[in-house]
């Protein structure tokens, strides 16, 4: 079903972005621009760990900015102030967000939707608290300067942007292969099960703890591991970067290109990122702008611009398999969600395919 | 023994506040089920209308305070109709996105209007009064007294007239309150309009003594979400006794363990709380 349907999940549809990804630095009109190619592409990695734990698995974690925020301070305080090399911090700055996500998830993943929203909210506020109290350790609100740039390969050296810019798209197809081969296995299915529905999922023998504990410690990985990225670019960070706007930008990135979808995180982090760009003077007041298309994504998209997309698809593939093999009834118009699709006419082409969950109606 | 009974003292203070906008926040979760991010720009608001009618339109204190109820309260039914009615059905992730998005809207558009300045707001009166060695601030007293008033009346209001008990039953038996010709939509808007009227006496309240700037909201919220996970989700009692709970820890811990970390003390707290009774302190059962 994906194969047939998700054109934005289709290898060559993948292919061509990626070309296009490669080839935009040699068309950008400036340094500038391919930095900020970067930058998108590096909160796009850690959008999609969003996408994971609340995409597929349907629990809105709000601490999720304080958890790149732990990989950037990871990598900035191993490096400026322990002279690490910048690779051993970078994975350090995964074992941390691991670790984290390990000890936050286990405790705040007993509760339910707006307990556990709630919960991880007060918990990405005492992250931030920390960074900017605790003096000793993350320097306090001076931030940290001198951080070091990943080490180069030969003549291959990360400081200057190109060679950046290609390091983070190398780190973002990885990301997004990642999340592919999850969506497309048992545990991917197995986190949607449990969006859709945790009694139901229990009762086919999900143990759901182990399943939500394990997507949320996916997700502050690639936080994590975003975040010392972002240290690694950026070379100076403060405690702002733990401030809670952080998290609402990646939400906002992620409704926008579509939640619970492959491509969703980088459609929405690059349309974002570009609009922001075109019009500075928004960067401020942006929120007078997000807030209110959130609140109508929300109302009246809520699947956002690649699950939109993969609606329009199935609906019009299902409309002309119906108008050829008659006799069949028309599935729900409503029900053309990534994980509700009609699976009476596609499981049978492709029983790997997510439409294979037909009591996700329920 | 001073020093104890004046922390004490200001931890009533704080509770007061506290409990007022929980209050408020509890009260829409009981009806709606939704747990309103966009309470804390109610908050603000309150404390930037006020700070506009005393301040630049030089009005007096309570004619600020008045205007401030009244005009948040409006706002709240306006978010109510425009924004949570529209969502009632949807995923329970997409009405905190779109509270979180008012929240960010109200306070970008404050911010566009004042400035992130902070600004002060005169307080009605600024005797002080001694008593038994203790120090007390006439907008303390003022702030304890209103906020007891207020609970009171809404007590009064919820128990004893019609329109109180018909939120009362909705929030028992969304259902059954149907059943018996309760008009949902005009008990939502009662309660986001008595919730935006109670956050923003509160914050008119505390901004003599706080400052009033774009993110005063945050704590105050994160607070208040502490203190109805406390007192369970949707109960008006729990409100009050999490709020003073919270009032006392945090002026206790403030002045005894550490200045600096205060703010954090709420959030440990919950984390505390929560890892042993993931239901809250008060609930019975989980929602």
């Amino acid at each position: 079903m994906t194969r047939v349907l998700n054109a934005f999940n289709h290898p060559a549809t993948l292919l061509v972005l990626l070309g296009l990804a490669i080839g935009f630095p040699f068309v950008a009109g400036n340094e500038y621009q391919v930095y900020v190619m970067a930058l998108a592409f590096v909160w796009a990695i850690a959008v999609y760990g969003l996408n994971i734990i609340t995409g597929y698995c349907g629990q809105l974690n709000l601490a999720h900015g304080g958890f790149f925020a732990i990989g950037a301070y990871a990598v900035a305080i191993l490096t400026a102030d322990h002279g690490w090399n910048f690779w051993a911090a970078f994975a350090m700055a995964g074992v941390f967000g691991a670790l984290f996500g390990l000890i936050v998830g286990a405790v705040s993943l007993r509760l339910k939707e707006h307990y556990f929203a709630i919960f991880t909210l007060c918990v990405g506020f005492i992250i931030y608290m920390l960074l900017d109290k605790w003096e000793a350790l993350t320097h306090g609100p001076l931030g940290i300067i001198s951080i070091a740039p990943p080490d180069g390969f030969g003549v291959v050296d990360f400081t200057q942007t190109r060679p950046f810019y290609y390091l983070v798209l190398g780190c973002l197809c990885a990301a997004v292969f990642f999340t592919r081969r999850l969506s497309n296995s048992l545990l991917g299915r197995t986190f949607r099960a449990i969006r859709i529905s945790d009694d139901l999922a229990q009762s086919l023998g999900i143990n759901l703890m182990r399943n939500k504990i394990l997507a949320f410690v996916i997700s502050t990985v690639y936080a994590a591991l975003a975040g010392g990225l972002y240290s690694g670019v950026v070379r100076f960070i403060g405690p702002d970067i733990g401030n809670f706007m952080h998290t609402f930008d990646m939400i906002a990135y992620l409704l926008v290109g579509g939640i619970g979808t492959l491509m969703g995180p980088v459609i929405g982090t690059l349309i974002i990122t570009w609009l922001t760009q075109a019009v500075q003077s928004l960067e401020e007041y942006r929120m007078i702008v997000f807030g209110p298309l959130l609140v109508v994504l929300v109302i009246f998209f809520p699947k956002g611009i690649a699950g939109s997309f993969q609606a329009w698809r199935a609906r019009r593939n299902a409309t002309a398999r119906v108008s050829n093999e008659t006799g069949r009834t028309p599935p729900s118009q409503a029900d053309t969600s990534e994980t509700a699709q009609p699976s009476a006419t596609t499981s049978a082409s492709a029983p790997t395919g997510h439409g294979t969950r037909g009591h996700s109606n329920a | 023994m001073d020093a104890l009974l004046q922390q004490l003292l200001n931890g009533l203070t704080l509770g007061s506040i506290y409990g007022l906008v929980a209050l408020g926040l509890t009260l829409v979760y009981g009806i709606l089920h939704v747990p309103n991010f966009a309470h804390g720009a109610l908050y603000m608001i309150g404390a930037y209308v006020a700070y506009y009618v005393a301040g630049e339109l030089g009005a007096s204190y309570w004619l600020a305070m008045i205007a401030a109820a009244i005009i948040v309260a409006a706002l709240a039914v306006a978010c109510e109709r425009l924004v949570f009615h529209p969502l009632r059905h949807a995923p329970p992730i997409h009405d905190k996105i779109a509270a979180i998005g008012l929240l960010l809207f109200f306070e970008a558009v404050v911010q566009m209007y004042w400035g992130a300045d902070f600004r002060r707001l005169e307080a009605p009166s600024s005797s002080i009064f001694y008593f038994a060695g203790l120090t007390l601030p006439a907008q303390r007293v003022l702030i304890i007294v209103a906020a007891f008033a207020l609970m009171g009346a809404l007590h009064l209001y919820l128990k004893k007239t019609l329109a109180g008990s018909t939120i009362i039953a909705m929030a028992q038996n969304r259902e059954g309150a149907f059943l018996v010709g309760i008009n949902a939509n005009r008990v939502a808007m009662m309660t986001f309009a008595i919730s935006g009227a109670l956050a923003a006496v509160a914050s008119t309240l505390f901004a003599p003594i706080n400052l009033v700037y774009p993110a005063m909201g945050h704590l105050v919220l994160l607070k208040a979400f502490v203190i109805i996970i406390l007192g369970g989700m949707g109960s008006i009692p729990g409100a009050i006794v999490g709020g003073l709970i919270i009032g006392f820890a945090e002026a206790l811990g403030g002045f005894y363990i550490s200045g600096d970390y205060k703010d954090i003390i709420a959030f440990a707290l919950l984390v505390a709380i929560l890892s042993i009774k993931p239901t809250g302190l008060f609930s019975q059962g989980v929602r």
